[in-house]
Order: C-alpha cells, then sequence, then structure tokens
C-alpha cells in the first residue's frame, strides 16, 4: 500500500491519498452552530516517526494540537494521561484504554522522510463507537511545508467531526503597523493563519490600508498612498511587483474586493467628493460604474456565487447595509437596528454577511442573515472592525484597536456563536486582516 | 459681530496652527518654507491666514467659522498665484476605516467648492482623503478627535493641481 501511495503522490506538491478504503461513521459529532461550551476531549497521540526526525514529528504534533485546540471545539488530553501508548501506526486501537481515560476521539499519526519530502499520514477513531471515522489519509509535501502538512491533518479531524470543512491550511494577509498613531508606518505582510511564518510583501515608510487576498493567493489588491493620494494597486504575492489600476483623473480609489472568480476587482472611487461603486477588469481596462448617488457607497463584497453585492451607504441619513443585483441595479436595505453599520463581508457559505457596528459609542463585530434577520453581536469594545471571514465561514477575524495616545491595533478571532474571541499573533501591532481561502 | 468672531476664529486658528506639519501636527517651525513676517510665504499661509477648517461629528458642512477662514485662504491664493494647493481631509476615529475615507474626501470636497467659489481656479485645487489615517492629535477623546475632523489645505509650487 505504501509503494502505491507514494507512487501516486510523486508529483504532487502537496499529496493527498487515502490509507484504507474503509470509512465508517460513528456518532463522533460537534454541532459549531449550537454554541460549543464545553470543547471535546480528544487524544492525539504524539506521531510516530518512521525515519524522520523525532522533533519534527513532535513539531507536527503541536501544531495539529494547537489547531484542534485553539479552535476552541477540543480539549487534547494529556499524553501523560494515556494508558496503552501508540507504539505503531497499524496496531490495533485497543478502544477500551482510550474509554477509560474518556477520550472521545483518538488522533494517530506518523511522520516518514523521504530525500527532501515529508509524509504524514494519520487516523481518526471514533472511541465510543470503536470505528475510525473516515479513511486513513496521508498528506506529503517538500519539507518546509511541515506546518502546512499538520494543519492539513488539523483540517481533516476537524472536518470529519463537525461536518464543515475545515480553516488551519489558509494564510492571512494583513497591515502590520509601527510608528507613533498621528505617523503610522503601515507595510502589507502575510502569514499563516494562526501566526506563523510572517513575510513582508511591501517596503517600510508607507501607506496602505485593506488588503484583499485572491482565491489563489497569487494576488494582493491593497489601497496604496505610493502616489500620493489613495489608489487601489495589486502586487504579485510571487515577485512582489506592484501595478497601480487604471484610475480617472482628479479621482481617488480604495476599499477594493476580488470578486469570486478573481477576474473582477469591486472597489469605492471618490470624486467631487462623492463616493461611489464601480468594478473594473483586473487585468486592467474600462470600469463600470455601478451606483449613481450623491451618498458615500463604499465597502463592496460579492455574494460567492458572484450574482450579488453587499455593500454600506448612508443614503439614508446613516451608514447601513444595501445589497443589490453584481452589475448595480436596485438596492434593498438589510440593516435596520439601531446604530451605523459598515465593512459588510459575505461569507464564503453564502449565508452570513460579517458587518462591523457602531452604537452608543461602541463598535461590534456582527453577523446577520443575507435578509438581515437574526442580527448577532460577536464582540464590544472601543474599536472593533473590518470582519474577515475564515474559509469555512464559521469564524471571523477582525481589527480591534485600544483607545488613547498609546492605542494599537491587534488582529482577533472570534467564532460565528460569539464563543472562543482571542488575539491572533502578530510581531508587532496589526490591522485589516485578509483570510485566504483553503490552500490547495 | 460678524467682524468680531472673525477676529477669534482667526486667533484661534492661530493657536491651532502655530508650528505644524503639513498634516497638522507639531514640528519645528521650519517645517514650511518661508517666515511668518513674509505675506507670500507658506509659512505665513499656514500660521496667519490658518490653514485648516474643522467639522462636526459625520458632517461635511461648512461652518462660519471654516467659511471665514476659506475666505481667507482665497483671497491669500488670488494673491499668490505660483501656489497650488492639495487640500487634505480627514476624520476622527470613531468610523470604519473606508467610510472615513469617503468622509474626508467629502470634507476635502466642501473646502475645495468653496474656494472655488471665491474665485480660486478649479485646476489649482485637488483633494486628497486620509480618513482616520493622520490624526492631528491621538488622545481618544472629544478634545482630540474634534481637532481631527478637518480639511487642511497644503501649498505647493510649479505642480498641476
Amino acid at each position: 500500500m505504501t509503494t502505491r501511495l507514494l507512487l501516486a503522490l510523486a508529483a504532487c506538491l502537496l499529496g493527498i491519498a487515502p490509507i484504507s478504503a474503509v470509512a465508517q461513521n460513528g456518532p463522533l459529532r460537534i454541532e459549531i452552530t449550537e454554541g460549543v461550551i464545553e470543547p471535546l476531549p480528544i487524544a492525539i497521540a504524539p506521531f510516530l516517526t518512521e525515519g524522520a526526525a523525532q522533533s519534527l514529528a513532535d513539531d507536527i504534533t503541536a501544531v495539529i494540537k494547537a489547531d484542534l485546540e485553539g479552535s476552541g471545539l477540543f480539549r487534547a488530553i494529556s499524553p501523560n494521561s494515556f494508558i496503552s501508548p501508540i507504539t505503531s501506526f497499524d496496531s490495533p486501537v485497543q478502544y477500551a484504554d482510550w474509554k477509560a481515560i474518556n477520550a472521545q476521539g483518538l488522533v494517530t499519526g506518523a511522520v516518514s522522510v523521504t530525500g527532501d519530502r515529508i509524509t504524514v499520514k494519520f487516523r481518526l477513531f471514533d472511541v465510543f463507537s470503536e470505528a475510525a471515522l473516515g479513511d486513513g489519509l496521508q498528506f506529503s509535501g517538500s519539507g518546509d511545508s511541515w506546518r502546512r502538512l499538520a494543519h492539513k491533518v488539523a483540517d481533516q479531524v476537524y472536518s470529519r467531526i463537525t461536518g464543515e470543512g475545515g480553516y488551519f491550511d489558509s494564510r492571512v494577509v494583513f497591515v502590520s503597523e509601527t510608528g507613533p498613531k498621528d505617523a503610522r508606518d503601515k507595510r502589507l505582510a502575510v502569514m499563516d493563519y494562526d501566526g506563523a511564518n510572517v513575510a513582508y510583501l511591501t517596503g517600510a515608510g508607507t501607506l496602505v490600508l485593506a488588503p484583499r487576498i485572491s482565491r489563489d493567493g497569487g494576488q494582493v489588491l491593497f489601497t496604496s498612498y505610493d502616489s500620493g493620494f489613495p489608489r487601489i494597486t495589486i502586487l504579485d504575492t510571487g515577485t512582489l511587483q506592484t501595478r497601480a489600476l487604471e484610475n480617472q483623473p482628479d479621482s481617488m480609489t480604495f476599499s477594493p474586493r476580488f470578486s469570486p472568480n478573481g477576474s473582477t476587482v469591486l472597489f469605492s472611487l471618490s470624486q467631487g467628493g462623492n463616493t461611489d461603486l464601480y468594478s473594473m477588469p483586473v487585468s486592467g481596462g474600462a470600469s463600470t460604474r455601478l451606483t449613481q448617488a450623491p451618498s458615500i457607497e463604499t465597502a463592496p463584497s460579492y455574494s460567492p456565487d458572484g450574482g450579488q453585492i453587499v455593500f454600506e451607504s448612508d443614503r439614508s441619513g446613516s451608514q447601513q447595509l444595501y445589497i443589490m443585483p453584481a452589475n448595480g441595479g436596485e438596492a434593498r436595505r438589510i440593516s435596520f437596528g439601531p446604530g451605523r453599520y459598515g465593512s459588510p463581508v459575505w461569507s464564503p457559505r453564502g449565508d452570513l454577511i460579517a458587518f462591523t457596528k457602531q452604537n452608543q459609542g461602541r463598535f461590534h463585530i456582527g453577523v446577520m442573515r443575507t435578509d438581515g434577520s437574526e442580527e448577532r453581536l460577536l464582540t464590544a469594545s472601543f474599536l472593533d472592525e473590518g470582519p474577515t471571514w475564515a474559509p469555512n465561514g464559521r469564524v471571523v477575524m477582525f481589527t480591534r484597536e485600544t483607545a488613547g495616545a498609546g492605542g494599537a491595533p491587534a488582529l482577533y478571532s472570534v467564532d460565528i456563536t460569539g464563543r472562543n474571541l482571542k488575539p491572533v499573533p502578530t510581531p508587532g501591532a496589526a490591522s485589516d486582516p485578509a483570510w485566504s481561502p483553503l490552500l490547495d | 459681530m460678524y467682524r468680531l468672531s472673525t477676529l477669534i476664529i482667526l486667533c484661534a486658528g492661530l493657536a491651532l496652527s502655530a508650528c505644524t506639519d503639513r498634516f497638522g501636527g507639531a514640528v519645528p517651525a521650519d517645517g514650511v518654507a518661508g517666515s511668518n513676517a513674509d505675506p507670500s510665504s507658506p509659512a505665513y499661509f499656514q500660521q496667519s491666514v490658518g490653514d485648516r477648517v474643522l467639522f462636526a461629528v459625520d458632517e461635511s458642512t461648512l461652518n462660519a467659522a471654516a467659511r471665514a477662514t476659506l475666505t481667507e485662504q482665497a483671497k491669500w491664493l488670488q494673491a499668490n498665484q505660483m501656489f497650488t494647493a492639495v487640500i487634505e481631509g480627514h476624520a476622527d476615529e470613531q468610523g470604519t476605516r473606508e467610510y472615513n475615507l469617503a468622509l474626508g474626501a467629502r470634507r476635502a470636497s466642501a473646502a475645495r467648492e468653496f474656494l472655488i467659489s471665491q474665485g480660486v481656479a478649479s485646476s489649482r485645487l485637488r483633494v486628497l482623503t486620509y480618513g482616520k489615517e493622520r490624526p492631528l492629535e491621538v488622545c481618544s477623546t472629544e478634545v482630540c478627535y474634534s481637532n481631527n475632523r478637518r480639511a487642511v489645505t497644503v501649498l505647493a509650487t510649479g505642480v498641476g493641481a
């Protein structure tokens, strides 16, 4: 079996392959939407090494554990309490020994190295059903991709137990901030979703705002002040080359967003003091005006199918959320609660809109259904803003800024149930996160 | 009464704008070209004419004080034709980033339109929004916010606006 798998994987950067053909579904299950109060206890057996360095196997186990515990849905049982340590990947599981320590699930795995390629294989067991939960799988990749391999294992475990897609093997583009509050230096950076592998995409001494990452991760749209004026710029994440999008004379552009297929950029253009929504091909060319109103129209975001746009407008007299067809036309207001609503973002699942709400001097991140019903505020602080969706539409990341002269922004994430609010580690002050889709 | 209020406004503007950089922050007095003693210098424009106007929360309407300052700015610009200007619009931090960019553009544009109405050629005036990205004062109370909601007229020479 191993030989066949290796052959199948030989051409892949990050290979994926089943280990056994037997799939059984037990009752091991978390319903995220119900709001998980008590994390599910699971045993993550330290991954074995099959020729790899022990430290590599330990590092991979640690990332899987951090992913699953970080989701707020799982609690990893200390290996010190394991009754029968796993000594071989293919040994039969002694379910009674795992039931005895109240492990609901068991993850086992092993790491091997062939040349520059690492292979990580794992199995997931439903302890109380005494059955495997899904097939064993293995992932392989180059030596420097070990964190991604670990994230992929964690995504599989998360996905099999929750029935939702995972989100761990993903990246976040954000703005790294330094300097005093009245002269902030802002540069683009990218990192893994958990804060690892930070890389800077633009130089120091600049002002850049609100990046967005393309579906394939290859391009980043952002607002740059390099020309002296705010202007939408596109960056190739491979070459770090940038190109300002075509501009109309005496106009300023900002708040860009990719269409789901990545070919169109939706943005705000301000001219003569009036800000409206436009779209244009990412490759360049003529722009199309989508709104024609003396009010402010900004912060647009496409629905996952590309057919509709949610945006904010103060046409009613205050900032509110609206949805209109992707080619413009009549908009319907969806926000009606007290306060002001801005920076709406359509969930990748299509079911919810995340937004920033300002009410009575406080800022909130919230979600509502696309018809405006079931509004739910997830956070409250001096200044929370700019939500971005995890690839599975179950977590949002956002900017939280503290007050005063020494105030600084940081990244936070929270579940759509309002649980598991926590800071996302960054090297320094950070703002405007944009979460990528799951990587291939 | 009108003359008196104008005088008060000008004095207030003077106190605010002494020794300021292009965003209106405190810097050494040589941050802007020329001497305040030279009425055709950018330093005089900034410190004696008054280079900024302030706005109410979430508003871009010019109040009487703002119109008075802009009237003086227009006179100065008409008398000093070698200068062009970029009008920078700013917002306080109580708003979302994108909305504040749009609001700053509205404020800068309101100031520009007023200057044009006073006879300044539109080709000499360009608007720029910084949203909430460049506060003048950094506290998180109305004392600071009221000075951050501003449009600042920044002079340049020899560059088409």
